[in-house]
């Protein structure tokens, strides 16, 4: 190609990333302005994209406006917990499917798959008449106990990452006399630290996200999640967006922080699930 | 396992009775399918979910396959843009959606602002009832990250030697998209598909923070301007936890998993079509 037309091209090609990156931050940048601005810069036309006046009390007006902390802490609590249950549970259940060789193991990772296909909206009914009938409702049983049960896409994901670790270190373990537990803590689990911190992560974003969960099983105020307490934020008849903008920032930094950690793993857990599952 | 096929048959028997979340259930036959099938609502949810399924969908699969084919390129920025484009597949939809609403305002928000740079007026998007599902679109389009990233592990997966003999033989970028990229990346498009129409099938969480923020509706239970996004997973938590009908919202939940599962079914064939046709894989 004629050089002229290749630097033409290249430039084309910037620009057309530049713009689609611009499109795709634009939200977050929303986001960050708005909640540096007063209420008459958020309010003000022309909107200026840039705060007129910088100010930072918003945040301390959020926190205030609702218990943000208590919330924060139960929010903790859950995810905390959930994550817990996750990984105690995934491994195992992984390596009973990929390392014992068992009747049953082909057909339980067929139904792991089916399983996943369910919708939440489906289970959602009989569950919270039975959570109703353990007189759990109003706890937060119902939002940790299933992590305790593993989800089946965490599973799945391990489950692979077990099935590839080579067989012959797992011989070797067996030759020195180390038995089924021996050989899962002291060999399987280091190796599947990788995964192991994949599926940790996917479960504190959830958790920590989650909404329709605590939705249906919180109802008092002072024990609500963020994802919850945010609302209140909405429910005013004229929404303050300089404070929702900054309640929400803090929210979602812990989330932005943890991907930026491990984005490798995200990465990857991503694209193999994806393709092979 | 258990935990999934028990409420699983449960649900369906729940679908013949009548109950709220205090009393036992009682059987009451076809009632609530009867119901129903003559509720406008039900229909007009449906509408609203079909229609949203049918149309995010594909954007969202061709937006993350040219974000893909944008970052599988070599370039300087290419680990910062794929974080650009990733990172809001990650963040808590509540507060994405929020954000979104603030920008949708009419009157101050970015969207509308930026509009008129270039002297377009921008519609009311979350109140007028003919804009809201291309709103939603939009910011379904915006998190198609995950499918993003699926989508570049395939296309890194196609032989470059393609390519080059393609353009070789004078073949453009749209031509080199449909003749290889296409065929090469079917089987994880298709599949990619069926994910996201199952979730198309499960959208609640936007459409109930946007539904409860318009509100003034005191009920609690609106499905935005005119139903205009009365999505059905949204009619069926107002129909469980708010009318407190629960034997009808079973009934609703187990014609959504016939219809996912029906859904899958054809997909799965139509990809066995597809992969086979590509070569096989």
């Amino acid at each position: 190609m004629h050089p002229m037309k290749r630097r033409m091209k290249n430039w084309a090609f910037a620009l057309a990333v530049l713009a689609l990156s611009a499109v795709f931050l634009s939200p977050f940048l929303v986001m960050l302005t708005t909640s540096f601005k007063t209420m008459e810069d958020a309010f003000m036309i022309p909107v200026k994209i840039l705060p007129r006046e910088f100010t930072i009390k918003n945040y301390s007006a959020a926190v205030n406006k609702i218990p943000y902390f208590q919330y924060m802490g139960n929010t903790a609590l859950i995810t905390v917990l959930s994550l817990a249950g996750e990984l105690l549970v995934v491994p195992m259940v992984a390596y009973s499917l990929a390392r014992i060789k068992w009747k049953g193991a082909k057909l339980i990772s067929g139904l792991l798959m089916a399983t996943m296909m369910i919708p939440y909206t489906v289970t959602m009914i009989p569950l919270y008449r039975t959570w109703h009938a353990l007189g759990l409702t109003k706890t937060y049983v119902p939002l940790i106990a299933p992590h305790f049960a593993g989800h089946a896409y965490y599973i799945i994901i391990l489950r692979q990452f077990m099935a590839g670790l080579p067989n012959s270190l797992f011989e070797a373990a067996k030759i020195d006399g180390a038995n089924e537990v021996q050989r899962y803590l002291n060999l399987a689990l280091p190796l599947c630290k990788p995964a192991l911190t994949t599926v940790g992560i996917y479960t504190f974003i959830a958790a920590w996200s989650d909404y329709l969960g605590p939705l249906i099983y919180i109802n008092r105020k002072e024990r609500m999640t963020l994802s919850l307490g945010l609302q209140q934020f909405l429910n005013e008849f004229t929404v303050d967006w300089t404070l929702l903008m900054a309640a929400a920032m803090i929210f979602v930094i812990p989330v932005v922080l943890l991907f930026f950690i491990f984005q490798r793993n995200f990465v990857e857990g991503v694209s193999t699930a994806g393709l092979k599952a | 396992m258990l935990l999934s096929v028990y409420p699983l048959v449960m649900s369906l028997y729940y679908s013949f009775t009548e109950f709220n979340p205090i009393t036992a259930p009682r059987w009451v036959g076809m009632e609530n399918y009867k119901s129903l099938f003559q509720d406008p609502r039900f229909y007009k949810s449906l509408g609203n979910t079909c229609f949203y399924a049918f149309v995010a969908t594909p954007v969202n699969l061709l937006t993350a396959l040219l974000l893909a084919s944008i970052v599988s390129k070599n370039f300087k920025a290419r680990g910062m843009v794929r974080t650009i484009f990733f990172l809001p597949s990650v963040i808590p939809m509540v507060a994405a959606t929020m954000v979104w609403i603030w920008m949708f305002d009419p009157t101050y928000g970015f969207i509308n602002n930026f509009l008129k740079l270039f002297g377009i007026e921008g519609p009311a998007w979350l109140i007028n009832p003919d804009t809201t599902m291309w709103a939603l679109i939009m910011m379904g389009t915006w998190c198609t990250g995950t499918t993003m990233l699926v989508c570049l592990a395939a296309l890194q997966d196609v032989p470059r030697s393609y390519y080059e003999s393609a353009e070789l033989d004078g073949a453009n970028a749209i031509q080199r998209f449909i003749f290889i990229t296409l065929p090469c990346t079917a089987h994880v498009i298709v599949y990619q598909a069926i994910l996201n129409l199952i979730n198309a099938f499960q959208y609640f969480t936007q459409v109930y923070v946007i539904t409860t923020a318009s509100g003034g509706n005191t009920s609690g239970a609106s499905g935005g301007p005119e139903n205009s996004i009365l999505m059905y997973p949204l009619y069926l938590f107002h129909n469980a936890f708010i009318y407190q009908k629960m034997g009808k919202a079973s009934a609703m939940a187990w014609i959504l998993l016939l219809m996912v599962g029906a859904l899958t079914a054809v997909m799965v064939k139509l990809s066995n079509k597809a992969v086979s046709n590509a070569g096989g894989e």
